[in-house]
């Protein structure tokens, strides 16, 4: 029987099995930020244990960095002390970081592939949910608590059980207007937040195959919104493309030899998987979160459900929207675009392109959060940053910034913030915020009109 | 990390869906850089009012019948979200051994297992009972017997049986599944690092094997 691009990976990654236990996985890549890491460093310095591979770990500051005067020391003490101490840990242990300020700091999902350090044929993890992203490059690439963190500094390994295999096939053409982030947030509607819970998850079809890069990474990011450890898409012309000339990318004889391995990775015709979803992309349309997790979302026009339990009702009190209703014409006060989601050059193009030569609405604060500092420079040399200055948006440095709001970037209580980031929980944004998910071009255009509007009218208008 | 062998405690119930790790513990408090003290903050925005920061008289973790109780009986798909082992910390820095749901996220459950907190997969049904009992009578004593991978409760909910008297002296059981690997971990209190520490040879010897194309 064939091998699944998954099978493939894990498998040749395996260093031991445990008899009726788990198996012993070997890791190529370990990210880490300051959030996740300080713990783990504490207890392998605790147990006397050192760090076995450092030249496998990649560091950068950015969940808790301010977005503002990063030039100037931080000004809350502890975020201080908790970017202090990665600093401290690294260099310590020889851990190569790319810190605030530094021209390669950023999105610990978002500086990785643009660096080259994301390949595909990789196993890579990080003490964040979201390296589901990597898997956009054929990479097995999962989120790990912060013991497993340690496991890792001490082992370059994980003891981990095999999960089950999912595909999600999409096929079709996609309406106009329909971008990655509404692929994704269409699939979770569709199947829930639990529907890939202990599983791997590979996205298949012409909708994937014809994504860039930036889109494929915006799919797979959102992979664990569904409860998927990770998401894996076949890497091909357009991963070589993309990963040929990076920093870190194999040169020469190298990338080629890398490219006929990468070749060899995606999945055979003939494997078979424990769980399989169709969707026709025809089906489709510009999506809108209305509740409290990823999987509450609708069409931009449609409606929201009646009724449902008490989670549903609950969810729905706390986002102030009533059964039945639309979210269109709904009044909104702040616009975030920005996160490891979408916060990547192309996010940004598609809501220049929208916001080109138009003026923000008076009653929304606008805030582009680039997802590294190399994108910020590409905005700076592509001229976008003066388009959105010109329309009344607000540039910030790179960082996670409102998306899980753990710096001052919070959405004030009892707003409703339009967000390109990948969860709406209850006060992910700051206490009381409200948040509604939605891709970087429905982001662009609220921030125009300063309510929700119906995207694909004016596109195809 | 502590050994878990056997435990006969009370239980919160708290019969919400998809509670996710940023309702356990917000991100604003994950700045420090050790473990402790994240049990204060447990279920922050649950417990307190944002506006006026005063205690919410009537959620569970708040009522004084639940008080002592070391269980925590939650809805589906508990722990979802961000991978912040924070949230761990904080549900056994609260008092917290063992947390039943009918169904939970990995990266938790993962978390959870590694800091000595049990997490116990049961039926919809079992938990519906589970909830029932103890929102009726918070005094219902819960049995973890983790040898035998047994959870047990004095009593029948009195909707599963006609006789009410039937009931008495009676208890509702169910067996539960972990990880043989994790069971030997939790009831000796071992973690993965010395065994993955004590596999050093094995892995050095796949490294010398394992393909590398960049730098």
């Amino acid at each position: 029987m064939g091998k699944t691009l998954f099978d493939k990976v894990w498998d040749a990654h395996v260093v031991d099995t445990i008899p009726n236990g788990p198996q012993i996985l070997y890791i190529d890549k370990h990210l880490i930020h300051e959030v996740t890491s300080p713990q783990a460093f504490n207890e392998l310095e605790a147990r006397g244990i050192p760090i076995l591979r450092p030249d496998q770990i990649v560091a950068t500051a950015d969940h808790n960095t301010p977005t503002i005067n990063q030039h100037l020391p931080v000004e809350d003490p502890l975020s201080r002390n908790q970017l202090e101490q990665l600093s401290k840990n690294c260099k310590k242990h020889g851990i190569t970081l790319y810190d605030l300020g530094h021209k390669y700091n950023g999105i610990v999902h978002v500086i990785a592939p643009e660096l080259g350090i994301t390949q595909p044929g990789m196993t890579m993890v990080c003490g964040d949910s979201h390296t589901s992203t990597h898997g956009a490059f054929g990479s097995i690439a999962f989120g790990i608590g912060t013991s497993q963190v340690a496991q890792v500094f001490a082992s370059q390994s994980l003891l981990l059980k095999k999960p089950k295999s999912l595909r999600v096939s999409v096929n079709g053409i996609l309406p106009p207007g329909v971008l990655p982030k509404d692929v994704i947030l269409y699939i979770i509607s569709q199947i829930g937040t639990n529907a890939g819970t202990g599983y791997f998850c590979e996205y298949a079809g012409n909708v994937f195959e014809e994504m860039s890069m930036e889109g494929r990474m915006t799919v797979c990011n959102m992979s664990i919104e569904m409860g998927a450890r990770g998401g894996m898409i076949a890497p091909d012309q357009t991963t070589f493309d993309y990963i040929k000339g990076k920093k870190f990318a194999p040169q020469g004889d190298a990338f080629a030899k890398a490219v006929s391995y990468w070749k060899t990775l995606p999945t055979d015709a003939d494997a078979t998987f424990d769980k399989e979803y169709h969707f026709d992309a025809a089906d489709i349309a510009p999506m809108l979160t209305y509740g409290t997790n990823p999987g509450m979302g609708i069409k931009i026009n449609e409606h929201i459900p009646e009724t449902g339990d008490m989670t549903f009702e609950k969810a729905l009190e706390y986002m102030n929207f009533k059964g039945g209703s639309q979210l269109l014409d709904t009044p909104i006060n702040y616009v975030f675009i920005g996160s490891c989601t979408n916060s990547r050059i192309e996010d940004f193009r598609v809501a220049a392109n929208y916001v080109k030569g138009k003026q923000k609405a008076p009653n929304v604060n606008a805030w582009l959060v680039p997802g590294s500092q190399q994108v910020a420079k590409q905005l700076e040399k592509e001229g976008l940053v003066t388009v959105f200055e010109n329309a009344g948006f607000t540039m910030r440095e790179p960082g996670c910034s409102a998306c899980l709001a753990m710096n001052d970037d919070k959405i004030p209580s009892g707003e409703y913030c339009v967000s390109t980031s990948n969860r709406n929980f209850e006060g992910r944004q700051g206490q009381g915020s409200r948040t509604i998910l939605a891709s970087p071009l429905v982001a662009a255009a609220t921030a125009i009109e300063g309510k929700i509007v119906d995207i694909t009218k004016t596109i195809l208008a | 990390m502590e050994k878990f062998t056997k435990l006969t405690t009370t239980a919160i119930p708290l019969p919400i869906e998809n509670i996710d790790t940023d309702q356990i513990i917000p991100a604003r408090f994950l700045k420090a850089t050790d473990k402790k003290g994240f049990g204060d903050n447990v279920f922050r925005d649950w417990r307190y009012d944002t506006e006026d920061g005063s205690l919410i008289k009537g959620f569970p973790l708040n009522m004084p019948q639940y008080k002592n109780a070391q269980i925590l009986v939650a809805g589906d798909n508990f722990g979802c979200g961000s991978s912040r082992e924070h949230a761990a910390w904080a549900i056994v820095g609260f008092g917290i051994k063992v947390v039943i749901s009918s169904f939970f996220a990995d990266i938790f459950k993962g978390n959870a297992l590694n800091n000595g907190l049990l997490p116990i997969q049961v039926t919809p049904e079992f938990l519906k009972q589970l909830l029932d009992t103890v929102q009726e009578n918070p005094d219902t004593q819960i049995t973890i017997d983790l040898k035998n991978q047994v959870v047990e409760f004095a009593g029948v909910h009195a909707e599963c049986h006609t006789d009410p008297v039937e009931v008495q002296g009676r208890s509702t059981k169910a067996d539960f599944d972990i990880d043989p690997y994790k069971k030997v971990c939790m009831i000796n209190g071992y973690d993965d690092i010395d065994f993955l520490v004590s596999k050093k040879e094995a892995i050095e010897a796949f490294e010398k094997e394992r393909v590398v194309f960049g730098r």
